[in-house]
């Protein structure tokens, strides 16, 4: 059976040319970058150049550019150098929304003391920016909020929010994971001073990540160790990893415009026909500002696991946020920030595409869905009632 | 990915005996859109007083529909003394066994029946007005308290994973460690939920069915349920098996040994001429 993957905010496909880059540096020039040798020196110049790519892509300097294995590192890392960096300030600022890397931080955080607010937000997820503006404080050390949410794809405006932040000489982070490669970023043009970057979101590999630090910014390592990244991260680099980072970095670089405007083209086309020919289905989330690649759709009156196993059974990949898929007993606290009511939230539906998706492959869901969805509904106690309730309307 | 067994996919997608009882003798509904999943259970009795015909409507995951469809088959046929009897491990064990963040299934599947059944006799029996424990899923007290039981739970973890109880806002952990401690101090420890000699029967042919006959067969044998007296499974051995010097060896140590570890320690096997 063919895999049909409309995963990619979960993960994506390593591009070949991506591979093609790394597979030499696993085999034959295993050196070590930091080596005095040429054997391993010549490892090193190719790490100048990832580092090189991954700054073009979104308009940085080399040298602010720190590789990590992960987002999750990434955000840890930001944001405890914050509190380091002002250890009499005890105050975070984020979101109702964040990734679990950014938000079960802030929770353990709240345990040892700090004091963390989240801003809400509405029910189409926009940030509520007046109670932001009132949230920030003196003592605030930290601000930390995603650009692009990764169930929704819904962008906070982080440059207007890092301007109100940078004014009252509060550090300002960004967990762009979902972001880069998706949106134009050019971080010359604002002022956050700190940006979370994960590979495999963006066609390179997992366990590489980036965290971006403008020149300037006070920061303290979160892995101790080696002198590698400039004493900002030890541990002996991932060589192939950051190799084809930067080759992934160099290949969305060169064709954002293009890709981007055609997955916009197959999302809005699924997002359309699918509730077009669904009945009591609609869309989570603003469609305005939005990522090209995501819409999260809900079907009244089915449970999300359910949906997805029966798109399985077709190779269709995609995500829920309901109770029953996060392993927790409740929907995801993303939908519920935005008050998405509960006949709703458990049938939430994450599709997510990427370059390698095809029209073909889009016409198809569009083809198997609505009988999946009639089939549950036909399972449900519910269905009936709500059925009646749309004729009567 | 959650980790189900064959049988509980396979009741997901054919689900059997979905719909509604025309005229039911008992209904019910559990649970609630806003707890993530529910049932609604209707039944109608033939003239002997056992379950003639029993459908489901559940909204919810793929191992409540499971769960669902499963109870419906276990219990067709069943007096509803049996059917009262079934117990949220019987219909677990039914299916190969349930992850364990989604027992609640199972449960939800025997509070079904056993509303059914009350509404069949005429309403909820006289009991003490439900006190509510845990208030983000609705969870009574009482409901814990069986959970506990029936399943031998000793963790607050273990609770959520049966019940939901617990699972929301987690406001009532030091309440439901409370009632685990009672219930643990006044019952004697909980062997195994007893099963009626109904279910037995039927456990018993569905491990001849799914861990026993496609053994043998591949050697020739096979092996035919004749009796089941007690604890006391009489079988008749057929094919190679039935001239086979080592059949013996192979009843008492692999399907005695298969039938003990799926339906019940005490079973003694026995064969027959027929």
């Amino acid at each position: 059976m063919k895999t049909i993957y409309l995963d990619n905010n979960a993960t994506t496909q390593v591009a070949e040319e991506v591979l093609d880059a790394m597979l030499p540096y696993f085999r034959d020039l295993y050196g070590n970058p930091s080596s005095m040798h040429t054997f391993g020196g010549q490892v090193g110049r190719k790490i100048r150049e990832a580092r090189e790519q991954a700054a073009a892509l979104i308009g940085a300097q080399p040298e602010e550019i720190i590789f990590t294995s992960c987002g999750t590192e990434s955000d840890n890392a930001a944001i405890r150098s914050s509190l380091t960096a002002h250890p009499d300030r005890r105050h975070v600022l984020t979101s109702r929304v964040e990734h679990p890397a950014v938000k079960s931080l802030c929770a353990h955080l709240s345990r040892q003391g700090y004091r963390i607010t989240e801003i809400p937000v509405d029910k189409d997820g926009i940030l509520d920016m007046t109670q932001y503006e009132r949230a920030l404080t003196p003592d605030t050390a930290i601000v930390s909020l995603m650009w692009a949410n990764n169930e929704t794809g819904v962008l906070f405006p982080v440059e207007k929010a890092a301007e109100l932040a940078t004014e009252r000489g509060i550090l300002f982070h960004t967990d762009a994971v979902q972001a880069v490669g998706k949106i134009p970023i050019n971080m010359k043009a604002n002022a956050i001073d700190m940006l979370s970057i994960s590979g495999h979101k963006l066609h390179a590999p997992k366990g590489i990540g980036i965290l971006y630090v403008r020149k300037g910014t006070k920061f303290s390592p979160f892995l101790i160790g080696g002198h590698q990244e400039k004493e900002r991260r030890g541990g002996t680099e991932n060589t192939p990893s950051i190799i084809g980072l930067g080759r992934a970095c160099e290949l969305v670089a060169a064709n954002m415009d293009t890709e981007n405007r055609m997955v916009l083209l197959l999302r809005d086309k699924l997002e359309a026909e699918i509730l077009a020919r669904i009945p009591n289905s609609r869309v989570n989330g603003t469609r305005l500002y939005r990522l090209p690649n995501t819409t999260n759709i809900s079907f009244e009156f089915v449970e999300g696991e359910a949906i997805l196993l029966l798109m399985d059974d077709y190779g269709i990949c995609a995500s829920s946020g309901s109770a029953c898929t996060s392993g927790s007993l409740q929907p995801s606290h993303v939908l519920r920030a935005m008050g998405v009511p509960f006949t709703m939230a458990h049938g939430s539906i994450r599709f997510s595409l990427s370059i390698y998706n095809t029209e073909e492959e889009i016409h198809f869901v569009i083809e198997k869905l609505p009988s999946i969805i009639e089939r549950l509904r036909s399972m449900s106690p519910y269905w009936t009632l709500g059925e009646q309730a749309c004729s009567v309307q | 990915m959650w980790e189900y067994t064959d049988k509980v996919k396979e009741h997901f997608l054919n689900p059997r005996n979905v719909g509604e009882v025309e005229n039911p003798d008992g209904i019910a509904e559990v649970g609630s859109i806003a707890c993530g999943d529910a049932l609604k259970l209707s039944f109608k009795l033939d003239e002997k007083k056992r379950i003639k015909d029993i459908k489901f409507k559940t909204f919810g995951c793929a191992s409540a529909i499971a769960t669902s469809s499963a109870l419906t088959e276990m219990v067709k046929g069943m007096t509803l003394e049996e059917a009262m009897k079934v117990t949220n491990q019987d219909i677990a064990a039914y299916l190969g066994g349930l992850p364990q963040k989604k027992m609640h299934c199972s449960v939800m599947g025997k509070q079904a029946m056993e509303k059914a059944i009350e509404n069949y006799k005429g309403g909820p029996p006289t009991e003490p007005a439900a006190q509510i424990i845990c208030e983000c899923f609705g969870v009574t007290e009482r409901e814990i308290e069986q959970a506990v039981r029936e399943n031998n739970l000793s963790t607050v973890e273990e609770v959520t994973n049966y019940t939901k109880a617990g699972g929301g806002c987690g406001g009532c952990h030091d309440a439901i460690r409370e009632i685990i401690e009672r219930v643990r101090a006044g019952a004697a420890p909980v062997v195994r939920p007893k099963i009626s000699n109904i279910q037995k029967i039927r456990m018993i042919e569905e491990t001849i069915e799914r861990e026993i006959r496609p053994s043998l067969k591949k050697d020739g044998g096979d092996i035919e349920l004749v009796d089941v007296i007690g604890n006391r499974v009489l079988v008749a051995t057929r094919g190679t098996c039935a001239t086979c010097k080592a059949a013996d060896i192979t009843l008492k140590h692999f399907v005695e040994l298969k039938l003990r570890d799926f339906v019940s320690p005490e079973l003694v096997i026995e064969e027959v001429t027929p």
